[in-house]
């Protein structure tokens, strides 16, 4: 396609800039996915590069290192402690003693153990006991040998514990070579006190993100690598890993089996399909609307001539403050087949007792019904949000658009919306995708339902059920198919970041950083 | 020029006017419409708490027969445990979310070190995985640290401290907007990195620590899905979400249903009245930070 210069593309009609911006998004993508496999390409020629730049480093360091330094690639900290830098040197000996300890005591046996996630599982041993009255009785006790679990926490764990070990490795020779090239230039070398001044003040970040990254180290990444690695493994309610049977490896048949499409619609390729959808339908809506009527209702209150504007704004965000559990399952019930709504519309005499209306119990119903239930939940926190910016527009622009014989609608149009657009599109991106995984309204309002009888698929599927809904209800009960529940949760990664990445592309708005402080 | 020419314009600003005061007015019934909408379900809760005769979902609101009996019923189930559970946990995950949310959104906002565009950028993708598939785990390191069923507690404050660094956007934007030139005229005046923090910017933060504690405290306050997988199965480790929920369920739910409602006004009621009080700061923490990010 031909590209037009700014002044060409000014002097478009409306309608052609459109298309022409259209095709220009078009006409990049197959260049996006060019810069991709360039980028990842240089990425790894990049790794490599680093690779070798660090041996050679290593090695130009051994041979004009001192004698400290060259100690320090056996003994950790050795040469941080010929120079008085005890603190250093302390921990550096006790992360290499404690890691030597331990692949010695537990990690060597851990480490063994994960290409088989276990050799043997519990069995039955049986023991024959000979009874006072002189008659053998035989008991059967269980035998716990390997458990795939712990096998595949703790291996992970170990593989975390030898890359950091490895880390504070090369960090303890590169203070080396940093203390000789000091000495050599005759500067005096921190002391321990200076490290321990700097944390509270230089290197104050340290400090401060110690705390809080380890906690997500454990409990966030852990557990994602787990459960990126569960995907791969047989792992569900008759494979636990340690009480019935043993978990295996299996490659990529979890992602097969749901994802192959040969059985047509009685696959989980069709329920994954349809879930998705919908999930993408509701996610869309749930965006939308919301943001629309939160900003309608938000000029409403903030217009010319309202009164007890903040009265109204109080009202809406005192529901705010009322948990979500107790607003969505009572709200769930008002409209249940016997609930207040329905009651309600049978005494205004709008239906009779044989129509009542099936909010929960139609698919398209129900669907609609946690839609719009979904805006009642969401207006006041959008009320809040558009109420702070909308007051930020500034107000010359009105003013000139109604010199100029400008409606009402057209300044919204040509005003409102687009500095809204531009300034909450990266907030309308996150309200997308947090959408998309909105466990708590779908689950508290339907639990699903109403179930999708024609779905073959693990975890009881129903119609107004999510992605995450899905995955949730695939890990409970005995069944619980957790294999099946990671790969789900990897597809939801893997479409919550292409939408992410393409539309965070295309968004004006990407301010930078910086500028803004 | 005739009268006629001038009495144009008067009449066409006669039209303004009127069609500004319909407008307004229509404004006005719409807010009140909506405002009656919004707080119908929790004005049915509350006025079905009251309902004596029956337990069941019936379908009118007004309760025929006043009293305290549903709340009175509270005290005979396990609701004053759970109540307890959740008041424990959302306190201690109030005090060390913030503190832990405003280490993180300090350092990231007033450091400039190598690993920091990286480590943004590695939480925002961690960001995008769904929590909920971290839970079979987490579920299973809590039960072999012996943290489920009667002692969900811990685990509970455990796992909500544990990650809740991930969430330092809001107040991250919040310190961006205070000046770096106040830091820079103490740090040449001979202040540490720690002297700055708690002299001059933590003063200054007040609406966000407290924006911080409030939504700390709400997160556990009405936590459905975690605590129930922690608490399965036992009564004493619920929360009151999963103990609340137990009573809607089809088997229950005709004998529980206005002890849900007592017990619903019981929980609004504590974060309702915080709300009163700290609306300000919520807000101004909704509108400063959800934006900026």
């Amino acid at each position: 396609m031909t590209k037009y210069s700014d002044l060409e593309y000014l002097r478009l009609s409306k309608g052609d800039k459109f298309l022409y911006r259209l095709k220009c998004f078009f006409s990049g993508i197959p260049l996006f996915f060019k810069n991709l496999i360039l980028a990842i390409a240089s990425a790894f020629k990049k790794l490599g590069l680093a690779v070798a730049h660090e041996a050679a480093d290593l090695v130009n360091t051994f041979k004009n290192g001192s004698v400290p330094t060259r100690v320090s690639y056996a003994v950790m900290g050795f040469g941080s402690f010929c120079r008085g830098q005890w603190l250093r040197g302390l921990l550096f000996l006790l992360m290499e003693i404690i890691f030597i300890g331990y692949m010695i005591l537990a990690g060597g046996y851990w480490l063994g153990m994960l290409p088989s996630l276990g050799l043997q599982g519990p069995e039955q041993v049986a023991t024959t006991v000979t009874s006072l009255r002189g008659g053998t009785n035989t008991v059967y006790t269980t035998v716990y040998h390997d458990n795939s679990f712990r096998i595949l926490l703790y291996g992970v764990l170990t593989l975390f514990f030898i890359v950091a070990f490895i880390y504070t490795w090369r960090v303890n020779i590169r203070q080396n070579k940093i203390n000789d090239q000091i000495i050599r230039s005759g500067k005096k070398i921190k002391s321990a006190g200076d490290d321990m001044r700097s944390l509270v003040d230089n290197s104050f970040h340290k400090t401060l993100l110690a705390l809080p990254l380890t906690g997500i180290l454990i409990f966030t990444v852990m557990p994602i690598i787990f459960m990126i690695l569960v995907a791969f493994t047989n792992y569900d309610g008759t494979h636990n890993g340690f009480s019935n049977n043993l978990f295996h490896w299996m490659g990529l048949n979890n992602f097969n089996e749901m994802l192959n499409w040969s059985s047509g619609a009685t696959s989980y390729a069709a329920t994954f399909g349809e879930v998705l959808v919908w999930t993408l339908i509701w996610a869309f809506f749930a965006t939308f609307t919301n943001y629309f009527l939160g900003m309608l209702v938000a000029m409403a209150i903030n217009k010319k001539g309202i009164h007890f504007k903040k009265g109204w704004r109080t009202i809406l965000v005192l529901t705010i403050a009322i948990p979500q559990f107790i607003s969505l399952l009572y709200v769930s019930k008002m409209f249940a087949r016997s609930g207040i709504v329905n009651n309600f519309l049978m005494d205004m005499g709008w239906i009779d007792q044989a129509h009542l209306i099936k909010f929960w119990e139609d698919p398209t119903l129900a669907r609609i019904t946690v839609i719009i239930i979904n805006i009642w939940i969401g207006i006041p926190y959008l009320m809040l949000i558009t109420t702070g910016i909308l007051m930020n527009i500034p107000a010359d622009l009105y003013e000139s658009a109604k010199i100029d014989g400008a409606s009402a609608w057209q300044q919204y149009t040509k005003i409102t919306l687009p500095y809204m657009l531009f300034v909450m599109g990266p907030y309308l991106l996150t309200s997308f995708t947090g959408n998309m995984n909105n466990f708590n309204v779908i689950y508290l309002l339907t639990g699903g339902a109403p179930t999708n009888n024609a779905s073959s698929a693990p975890g009881t599927v129903g119609y107004t059920d999510l992605l995450i809904t899905w995955l949730f209800k695939i890990t409970q009960g005995a069944e619980s198919k957790y294999y099946l529940a990671s790969v789900v949760g990897i597809l939801v990664f893997v479409v919550v970041a292409v939408i992410s990445l393409v539309v965070y592309n295309l968004l004006p708005s990407i301010k930078n950083e910086e500028d803004f402080q | 020029m005739s009268e006629k020419d001038f009495a144009v314009p008067q009449k066409r600003h006669m039209g303004l006017k009127a069609s500004k005061i319909i407008s307004n007015t229509s404004i006005h019934i719409l807010l009140a419409v909506i405002s009656v909408i919004w707080l119908i379900p929790f004005v049915c809760i509350l006025l079905q708490s009251f309902r004596v005769e029956s337990t069941y979902q019936v379908g009118y609101v007004i309760p025929k027969q006043w009293g305290f009996d549903n709340y009175a019923n509270l005290l005979k189930t396990d609701f004053p445990r759970w109540y307890l559970n959740t008041l424990i946990v959302a306190l201690c995950a109030a005090v060390f979310q913030t503190f832990i949310v405003l280490c993180m959104s300090y350092a990231l906002s007033r450091f400039r070190f190598k690993m920091r565009k990286p480590l943004m950028r590695f939480m925002l993708i961690l960001g995008m995985f769904p929590g909920m598939l971290t839970m079979i785990i987490l579920y299973r390191v809590l039960a072999d640290l012996g943290m489920t069923q009667a002692n969900a507690v811990p685990g509970l404050i455990l796992v909500y401290i544990a990650s809740s660094g991930m969430g330092y956007y809001v107040s991250k934007g919040f310190f961006d907007t205070i000046p770096k030139s106040l830091d820079e005229a103490a740090r040449v005046d001979g202040a540490t990195r720690l002297q700055v923090l708690f002299k001059i910017i933590l003063p200054l933060s007040k609406p966000i620590v407290i924006y911080t504690i409030l939504t700390a405290f709400m997160g556990p306050w009405g936590d459905y899905v975690f605590a129930q997988y922690v608490s399965f199965g036992t009564s004493a480790g619920k929360n009151v979400a999963v103990g609340m929920y137990g009573w809607l369920t089809n088997d229950q739910i005709n004998k529980f249903y206005t002890s849900f409602c007592a017990g619903g006004v019981m929980v609004a009621l504590p974060v309702t009245v915080l709300f009163m009080f700290l609306q300000k700061y919520y807000v101004e923490g909704v509108t400063g930070g959800a934006v900026k990010g």
